[in-house]
């Protein structure tokens, strides 16, 4: 028994990712077919040479017809992944493993979601389903993040007023970038005052400290290492892929405090250990992690090893994970810019790993650690709320290890 | 002996002030309160609340036979409101469990009942009184439960109030009328019954007292309840009872609770009546009744946890009258741009009606974890189904975290959402009432209440949620 990781095994060599956002005049079959086109492009290659589609979405189709029918795919196999937020990062995973276990030579994850049709606010359209005796009660996902605010601040000794400084620091380094890049959902600036007194949504989360509510689709073409050449000269190549269901018992046990997702350290550590990386801050050229609402992203910073417990609040205020920071976090904007099309974002995170480390990220964001030698990327995917979720974490890198 | 073992009242925490209908609807007002049913309560979680004071004592609980439950408000028709007071208080499925349910007289119905009932008996009284915006039902309605239980035969509870005797007297009048399915009730001219009713709580007291040879002056406390309020003040200042002994009818401060109002009143009497003292309780409406009981020695020991009184004074500060009319479904407001709340689904509610209704949550047997809900499979030592009930409805807890929910779909935005770490184990995340946002706090010591969540495609959603313990509340009660 063990987990044996990938490393190296298999490599991305074709992506595509819509701009997220409104699409009132857009399906999600147009979404998707434009993100499977944009991938096959990319690498070069036509749908008959996929072998194999994973296909992720939450709420916005179910089974594999979803995506066959959208392409009108000849008698391919097609499955459809579902793991919450992490959906993207699933499809992802499990096309990765199809092909490093040697049963396809190409497979394609492909993300999708359709929030904005259902004219509600936030994440109505994916209501997970209770114990059906109703005794759990409905909470909305920025209230279920916000809960991490109160406890974190009694925890390390910030005021009500630091921690709202803080996090409103995480939305406005988003925004900043953001709007550098013209796939996201939101591409302006926001002024940190106009951040801060925004209209509360839930607890000490105002609108900006939440992720867009949008529309978008992504794709990912996998292929062996040793074969992906053919196609690029610039692959990418999958170092770690790891993943945990935790135990839900963070609403049950007293000894969960919520200032820590669990999942994301365990899936972290193991991730690292795949990827043989010691020192993720240093080593990581770029993290795209899944900043839902700011508080997450506060806490993923302490989860991810890139900040000392209870110091991730200090290295947020000081501009570490800015785009020119020791670590840029989210250079693509995040969730809470770029927009959270709950199955496409694990693959829309993918898709900024793959721009900065082929270097065609548009200048005015790219990262400066690529170029001073950095070559790993890391991306970052929860789904649930604290005390209860599930995550992701892969690694991936431009160069082959010696 | 038999007798009165056991009560207990319940006054929601919300205020309206009639200052402020008179404010909004133009008029000159009235004084005080009236007592205000959260906009999560109805007649049966009322009831479920009085019932858990009434039952507080250890070992009560397993004696009671039949429970009533009485109202003019029941939260359903066809379906049995008493069995989800059942099911919440935990009763034995022996236990018999029915509605008195339909007219203000019920309250009545069921004190005389249970009082008359040769095995032990909890009879509950709940009501929640509407009234068209300005009208005088809604200014001097109010809404309130009170519980009591009558035995003591032959199973060693102390009888803390002796029934000396009872009456009934009935008269068919149109003095007061609802058709069902209509929220407000119709009423004739109010001068026109008063002579009635004069005189039929003369026939009832009277007989009473005949029965009991008790002389009229020797009553301690004498306790009128009705819904015509110039009968009931008539009956207060003719029947010949010592002035001192006529007991305040409490609608100053919470209004007339209509099939409630003679148990919150009893309830309140019996809070500070002495032994030994007489307490004579007349009701009206569709003839009369009058109860005679008389304190024992045993009843300053036995008194509720939560004394009536005290209840009145923590009640909240007046709430809006906006807000009382949308709680009430008088006005209609824009719900928030999410999905129709779910209803539940019956059978899961069947299948954890213990969760559900009693918050009974399970211990592992193996490492004394508790699970809130029930689990099969431990969460600590992941034993499999060894697991023993472990209710907690009484148990207090502290707040780990919270938040307040503006985006959720609530009658009453915005939701208050509390994480609670129980004394002595256990965590449950759930919705805190009977609060605002700064009784949102890290720390903050919480109780639990049965409340009606949300009423989704027809179907009321009951279950528990925290509230604040508020000062004066002594630890080690609900």
């Amino acid at each position: 028994m063990g987990s044996h990781g990938i490393r190296d095994r298999v490599a991305i060599v074709g992506m595509g990712c819509t701009p997220f956002g409104e699409h009132w005049t857009r399906s999600a079959d147009d979404l998707l077919i434009d993100a499977v086109g944009e991938a096959v492009t990319s690498a070069g290659v036509t749908l008959d040479d996929i072998d194999a589609y994973w296909f992720g979405t939450q709420a916005s189709g179910v089974s594999g017809l979803t995506l066959s029918r959208a392409l009108h795919l000849p008698h391919k196999p097609v499955t459809r992944v579902e793991n919450m937020c992490a959906t993207g990062s699933e499809a992802l995973r499990n096309a990765c493993y199809a092909v490093a276990s040697g049963a396809y030579d190409v497979a394609m994850a492909v993300g999708v979601e359709k929030l904005k049709d259902s004219g509600m606010s936030g994440l109505s359209g994916t209501a997970m389903p209770g114990a059906g005796d109703d005794s759990r009660g409905e909470i909305t996902a920025p209230a279920n993040f916000s809960l991490l605010a109160p406890a974190y601040a009694a925890k390390y000794g910030l005021a009500g007023e630091e921690m709202k400084d803080v996090i409103t620091r995480i939305a406005w380094k988003n925004h900043v970038n953001g709007a550098r890049n013209p796939r996201a959902q939101f591409r302006k600036e926001v002024p940190l005052e106009r951040i801060r007194s925004a209209p509360t949504v839930a607890g000490m989360l105002g609108v900006f400290d939440c992720s867009g509510v949008s529309d978008g689709s992504a794709a990912a073409i996998v292929v062996r290492a040793e074969d992906a050449y053919k196609y690029t000269d610039k692959p990418i190549f999958v170092k770690a892929l790891s993943f945990v269901a935790g135990p839900a018992d963070g609403l049950l046990d007293p000894a969960y405090d919520f200032t820590t997702f669990p999942e994301v350290v365990a899936s972290a550590e193991e991730a690292y250990r795949q990827a043989g990386i010691t020192d993720p801050r240093a080593e990581l050229a770029l993290a795209e992690v899944h900043d839902c609402f700011t508080p997450t992203e506060l806490v993923l910073m302490e989860d991810l090893g890139f900040a000392e417990r209870g110091q991730g609040w200090k290295d947020v205020t000081s501009g570490a994970f800015d785009l020119d920071g020791s670590l840029p976090v989210n250079p693509d904007g995040g969730l809470k810019a770029f927009g959270h099309p709950i199955g496409a974002s694990g693959l829309r995170m993918m898709f900024e790993a793959w721009l900065q480390l082929r270097g065609e990220a548009p200048a005015e964001r790219t990262v400066k650690s690529v170029a001073e030698g950095r070559s790993l990327a890391l991306t970052h995917n929860l789904g649930g709320g604290p005390g209860e979720c599930v995550s992701f974490v892969s690694v991936v890198g431009s160069q082959l290890t010696e | 002996m038999a007798g009165l073992i056991a009560y207990g009242a319940y006054v929601p925490y919300h205020r309206l002030a009639r200052t402020d209908v008179a404010a909004a609807l133009g008029g000159k007002g009235g004084k005080g309160t009236r007592a205000v049913a959260g906009y999560d309560e109805d007649t049966t979680s009322m009831a479920v609340e009085a019932a858990r004071g009434a039952l507080a004592r250890d070992g009560l609980r397993a004696r009671v036979s039949q429970l009533f439950l009485a109202t003019a408000a029941p939260a359903y028709l066809d379906k049995t409101n008493a069995a989800a007071v059942h099911a919440a208080l935990g009763l034995d499925p022996h236990v018999l469990a029915a509605d008195m349910a339909g007219s203000v007289r019920s309250g009545l119905g069921a004190l005389v009942t249970a009082a008359r009932s040769p095995v032990p008996t909890l009879t509950v009284l709940s009501d929640l009184r509407i009234g068209l915006p300005g009208g005088s039902d809604e200014v001097a309605g109010g809404d309130g439960a009170a519980a009591f239980v009558f035995g003591g035969h032959r199973n060693g509870a102390p009888v803390i109030a002796e029934v000396l005797a009872h009456d009934t007297v009935s008269d068919e009048i149109l003095d007061r009328w609802r058709l069902p399915g209509a929220p407000v009730s119709r009423v004739w001219e109010e001068r026109f019954a008063e002579e009635i009713y004069v005189s039929l709580a003369d026939k009832a007291l009277t007989a009473a007292l005949d029965h009991a040879a008790v002389d009229i002056g020797s009553i301690d406390h004498f306790v009128v309840a009705g819904l015509h309020a110039r009968a009931c003040a008539a009956v207060r200042r003719t029947a010949g009872v010592r002035p001192e002994a006529v007991t305040p009818d409490l609608a100053g401060a919470i209004g007339n609770a209509g099939t409630a109002q003679p148990g919150l009143l009893l309830a309140d009497v019996l809070d500070r009546a002495r032994p030994g003292e007489t307490i004579a309780l007349v009701v009206l409406g569709d003839g009369a009744g009058a109860l005679l009981l008389r304190a024992t020695d045993a009843l300053p020991a036995h008194r509720a946890a939560r004394p009536v009184a005290s209840q009145i004074a923590a009640g909240s500060a007046p709430m809006p009258y906006t807000t009382y009319l949308s709680w009430r479904g008088l006005l209609d407001r824009e719900p928030p741009r999410r999905p129709d709340p779910e209803p539940p689904y019956a059978p899961p509610a069947h299948r954890r009606t213990g969760w559900k209704y009693g918050f009974v949550a399970s211990r592992c047997e193996k490492c004394a974890t508790r699970h809130l809900p029930p689990d099969r499979v431990c969460t600590s030592c992941r034993s499999v189904d060894a697991m023993t009930d472990e209710p907690m409805a009484h148990v207090r807890g502290t707040v780990a975290t919270f938040t307040v929910d503006r985006l959720a779909a609530t009658p009453s935005p915005p939701m208050l959402v509390v994480v609670v770490d129980y004394d002595g184990g256990g965590r449950f995340r759930c919705q805190l009432t009977d609060a605002t946002e700064v009784d949102a706090v890290i720390g903050a010591r919480v109780a639990m209440t049965f409340r009606r969540t949300v009423t989704a495609a027809g179907v009321h959603n009951y279950f528990w949620k925290a509230r604040p313990v508020r000062t004066g509340e002594t630890e080690g009660t609900h």
